[in-house]
């Protein structure tokens, strides 16, 4: 305090530049230790947090009289009787020069996942190897992550150097090793010796090794550059709230993602392409004349178009892709595996999409970045998907804006953030001006006239229940009644799917999914046609009929739910399924083993215990003639 | 950008974030410093219109005087729809500080905000806390997902990327959002200087009536505090680097009577902020118990 005067104290406080950091390393490298370091020998450390480190030192420190400085940052109760840190934490101190905000993240399971959500907003990476155990398959993980997650800037801190004499020979070796990692040899990277628990090169120099000229960790963290790591110089602003006081005034808000805007640019909104002109920029300190990067402002159009939250302004010669298939990098983060052809909802720019990723062009090893086909994605694993959303969105490469390349997804019934993408690509073909509609172009004939020449509106009847309530028996015999009276309907079951153009698929979860969903398309593609679709599975779970459902049109889908008590069907048992389930000898039968989720409000309800099959079928022709789906 | 714009930047977004996303977010006004920032960050987000919410003020009827006039004069000059919640039952139970100890921030505080939360159906409430505060903060979410009984999982977290928020909930849960997360004590002090951001007096030093009791300096506010034996109120010169209900903070002898006098005395200060807290003083977990719970 005494050499500078407060006022300019407050004045280079203000003005310092933020730089934030992941640390990384595996169980025991020395993390905390150097995180605690760091905190202490810049002075953030207060007294009576000191004392309380002392003190608890004694109950759960490794450091027998000295003071164990991880304990300053190891936070929670559950993880501090265990003796480790479960989750990512965020730690703060400052240099002259920089604020610093550390993500600490533990090196154990879910690695990968804490990983990725500590790097995603990292500028720098400081990934810890022991020197007395030398590069580790865990080094090479947390480089290919950093990599993965764009982050430009490497620190490797060889640590525990106390531990090997201080030998340069062994830092040298260390070096060698670490600059073969692609991720390392492929960032701006630095690699120092220190010793986290004597202070040695992190903060201060230290003694023991005059052989190293180099900066300390710190001096390098001072001096780094990240100005240049934003590439992508075209202004993208992501609407973010529609600011409405009152008739006389609307303004879009948001934080800019990348360039500039200024008064009188023209500008287009995406995926729109509506154009106008900035009228405004308005801001509570006072409207500015234009906003760069990272500034939050509020801009006011010269015409009333229609934006609204998701859409993305640029200028309008420079405009991001625009479309509804790209290619994306996705982390895995949930317990239970991503699934193609299962709906998501992404969030990308403010807008929750709903999409499915249509497939896994291959998984990634994050110990090496090497690929391997896979069906489905396990929590902690990484992949290269392809990713369908129901309408089109606007959107960079993760590489070129970290802003409008970036999506979370959102698991539909837990809400759960199940993944993390980066886009790579726009699926778009080529010449298409990056718009994808052409891969689904729509015939010519439309579906209303088909419906019209036959006589009746399309749809699907789909008849869920358990095994033995009666489902193949009922859509039998309304496939029947329909024919009779002189309507088209096709009945999918068991035997002409599984048999044919599903039997490639198993009944794990991945298979049972894809199962539902390629009925569901194949069913989707007979409603085009024009037909009734009557189906009779099992289909227990609610997620996978819904998913039918939303392929089609509203009141195309008419679930019809065969509600016949277990007992019932057990005792019927016609194929002796249950009996061979009870004794254990099949896995995963509805009912006894598995789970059948009952529809919440299915169009159609029956139960076979109670009602005659004739009586079934007339309600369900009646369904159908209330609703205007057939016609006389 | 500095740090400190980029700190406005964040919590401005986050803040526009949850306008835009939850049906019916309220913003938790506690009348100190943090939420001093918080509701300026808010009149930044909305300018030129107004906040789209309401402010709650969950009142244990314990607060300093001077801290209640405080709020009555902000919400009527910045003009914000303010609630006032009290746990009625507790008063009439005639839960104290002084008789109930540790429960009477559990009745008071702790179930009242969840009782004031449900009662009003809020999806979201904005809080003031920051990480750096205490340890167990550390690896709080600036989304941090409660069950529909208000209960905060640290084990059971969602992942957070980027500046992605994933505000998606049932009915009954909700969200309670952080956007001073990243904001030291240093930087709020330091925004309310830059800013000029009004600031209950209480955190300027000035003689004030107050009694030593378990190591704590605790103001005389009103006549409901009771003497105990030997206790004499003695006018010191005295502030507080934290504010609560009366009878649980500790003021600081200290003779900063303005802002710059105050973030001087508190870069060469040797007690962490909430040190002064009489409510950490039970476990050393305490944090971390009440946030379970369904405190902040
Ligand atoms: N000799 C020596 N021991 C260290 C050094 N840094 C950390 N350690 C010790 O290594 C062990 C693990 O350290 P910790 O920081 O808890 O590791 P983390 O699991 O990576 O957070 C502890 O016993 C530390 O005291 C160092 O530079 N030299």
């Amino acid at each position: 305090m005494a050499a500078v005067s407060l006022a300019e104290f407050l004045r280079r406080h203000e003005a310092k530049e933020l730089l934030r950091f992941i640390t990384c390393g595996s169980v025991d490298d020395g993390k905390s230790t150097l995180i605690g370091r760091l905190l202490h020998d810049t002075q953030q450390i207060l007294e009576d947090q000191l004392a309380a480190v002392t003190s608890d030192s004694r109950k759960w420190g490794t450091t027998g009289d000295d003071v164990d400085l991880a304990l300053l940052v190891d936070g929670l109760q559950a993880e501090r009787e265990q003796g480790i840190t479960i989750d990512v934490a965020y730690r703060y101190f400052d240099t002259d020069r920089r604020k610093y905000i550390i993500a600490d993240c533990p090196g154990h399971e879910q690695y990968t996942r804490n990983m990725a959500t500590g790097a995603s907003t990292a500028d720098l990476a400081v990934i810890l190897v022991d020197a007395a155990r030398g590069v580790q398959v865990q080094t090479r993980r947390h480089a290919c992550i950093v990599s993965l997650l764009g982050i430009r800037h490497v620190v490797v801190a060889v640590n525990k150097m106390d531990l090997v004499g201080y030998d340069e020979a062994v830092f040298r070796r260390i070096s060698d090793d670490c600059l073969a990692i692609p991720g390392i040899r492929g960032a701006e990277s630095r690699i120092i010796p220190v010793s986290a628990l004597k202070g040695d090169n992190v903060v201060a120099r230290g003694g023991g090794m005059p052989w190293y000229q180099g900066p300390t960790i710190i001096e390098w963290l001072d001096a780094v550059n990240v100005s240049g790591d934003q590439p992508l110089a075209d202004l993208r602003l992501p609407v973010q709230y529609v600011n409405r006081p009152d008739a006389s005034f609307r303004g879009y808000s948001g934080t800019v993602a990348a360039g500039r805007v200024a008064v009188g640019d023209p500008i287009m909104a995406v995926p729109s392409r509506r154009l106008s002109r900035v009228r405004e920029i308005v801001h509570f300190d006072g409207n500015p004349q234009s906003a760069a990067s990272g500034m939050d402002v509020t801009v006011a159009l010269e015409d009333e178009i229609d934006v609204s939250r998701g859409d993305v302004l640029v200028h309008p010669d420079r405009a991001p892709s625009v479309g509804r298939i790209f290619d994306a990098h996705l982390i895995w983060m949930n317990d239970s595996p991503l699934l193609p052809g299962k709906q998501y909802e992404f969030k990308l720019s403010h807008r929750y999409f709903r999409g499915t990723v249509e497939s896994i062009q291959h998984r990634v090893d994050v110990n090496d970045l090497s690929e391997h086909p896979a069906a489905e994605l396990k929590l902690n694993e990484v992949g290269l998907c392809r990713i369908v959303l129901a309408e089109q969105a606007a959107f960079d490469s993760y590489a070129t804006c970290r802003g409008t390349g970036a999506f979370i997804v959102v698991d539909r019934l837990s809400h759960a953030t199940a993944g993390a993408g980066m886009i790579l690509r726009s699926a778009a073909p080529q010449g298409a001006h990056h718009d994808v509609s052409v891969f689904w172009q729509p015939t010519r004939v439309r579906h209303e006239q088909r419906a019209n020449q036959k006589a009746q509106r399309p749809c699907i009847l789909w008849f869920t229940g358990l095994s033995g309530a009666g489902k193949s028996t009922i859509a039998n015999a309304v496939e029947q009644a329909l024919y009779l009276r002189g309507h088209h309907s096709y009945l999918l079951d068991g035997d002409n799917i599984r048999h044919g153009l599903n039997k490639d698929l198993d009944f794990s979860d991945a298979g049972r999914v894809e199962n539902i969903r390629r009925i569901g398309e194949v069913a989707k593609l007979f409603v085009d046609a024009g037909l009734i679709v009557v189906t009779a599975f099992i289909s227990p779970f609610r997620s996978d009929r819904r998913m039918v459902r939303e392929l089609v049109g509203e009141g195309e889908f008419v679930e019809v739910f065969v509600n016949t008590p277990i007992e019932v069907c057990e005792q019927r048992d016609p194929k002796g399924l249950y009996a061979r389930a009870r004794a254990g000898q099949i896995p995963n039968f509805t009912g006894v083993t598995s789970p059948y989720e009952a529809p919440e409000a299915a169009e159609i309800e029956i139960d076979s215990s109670k009602m005659t099959v004739a009586e079934s079928v007339d309600r369900v022709i009646r369904y159908l003639e209330a609703q205007g789906r057939l016609k006389n | 950008m500095t740090q400190l714009r980029r700190l406005e930047a964040e919590g401005v977004y986050i803040i526009r974030e949850v306008a835009a996303e939850f049906d019916n977010p309220v913003m938790l006004y506690s009348i100190g410093k943090d939420s001093s920032v918080l509701l300026h960050l808010a009149r930044k987000a909305f300018h030129p219109g107004k906040l789209p919410f309401p402010l709650m003020h969950i009142d244990t009827t314990w607060k300093f005087r001077e801290m209640i006039a405080f709020r009555d004069r902000m919400a009527r000059e910045l003009g914000f729809e303010l609630i006032v919640h009290v746990n009625e039952e507790g008063v009439k139970a005639g839960v104290t500080p002084f008789t109930h100890g540790a429960k009477y921030t559990d009745i008071m505080k702790t179930e009242a905000l969840k009782a004031a939360l449900s009662k009003h159906r809020f999806d979201a409430a904005f809080g003031g806390a920051r990480r750096d505060e205490e340890k167990s903060r550390a690896k709080e979410r600036v989304f941090s997902f409660r069950d529909a009984q208000h209960r905060w999982d640290p084990k059971n977290q969602r992942p957070e990327l980027w500046n992605l928020y994933n505000g998606r909930i049932h009915q009954g849960e909700s969200i309670r959002v952080f956007p001073l997360s990243n904001w030291t004590e240093l930087d709020v002090w330091l925004y309310i200087h830059v800013e000029q951001i009004p600031v209950v007096p209480l955190y300027f030093a000035k003689p004030r009536p107050v009694v030593e009791r378990d190591g704590l300096l605790i103001m005389v506010d009103d006549e409901r505090m009771k003497l105990r034996e030997g206790e004499q109120p003695r006018m010191e010169m005295v502030r507080f680097r934290s504010l609560g209900c009366y009878p649980l903070s500790g003021a600081v002898r200290s003779t900063a009577a303005d802002l710059t006098a105050v973030i001087e005395e508190m870069l060469v200060a040797r007690t962490s902020e909430r040190g002064s807290r009489a409510i950490d003083f039970d476990q050393a977990a305490a944090m971390e118990m009440r946030k379970r719970e369904g405190y902040f």
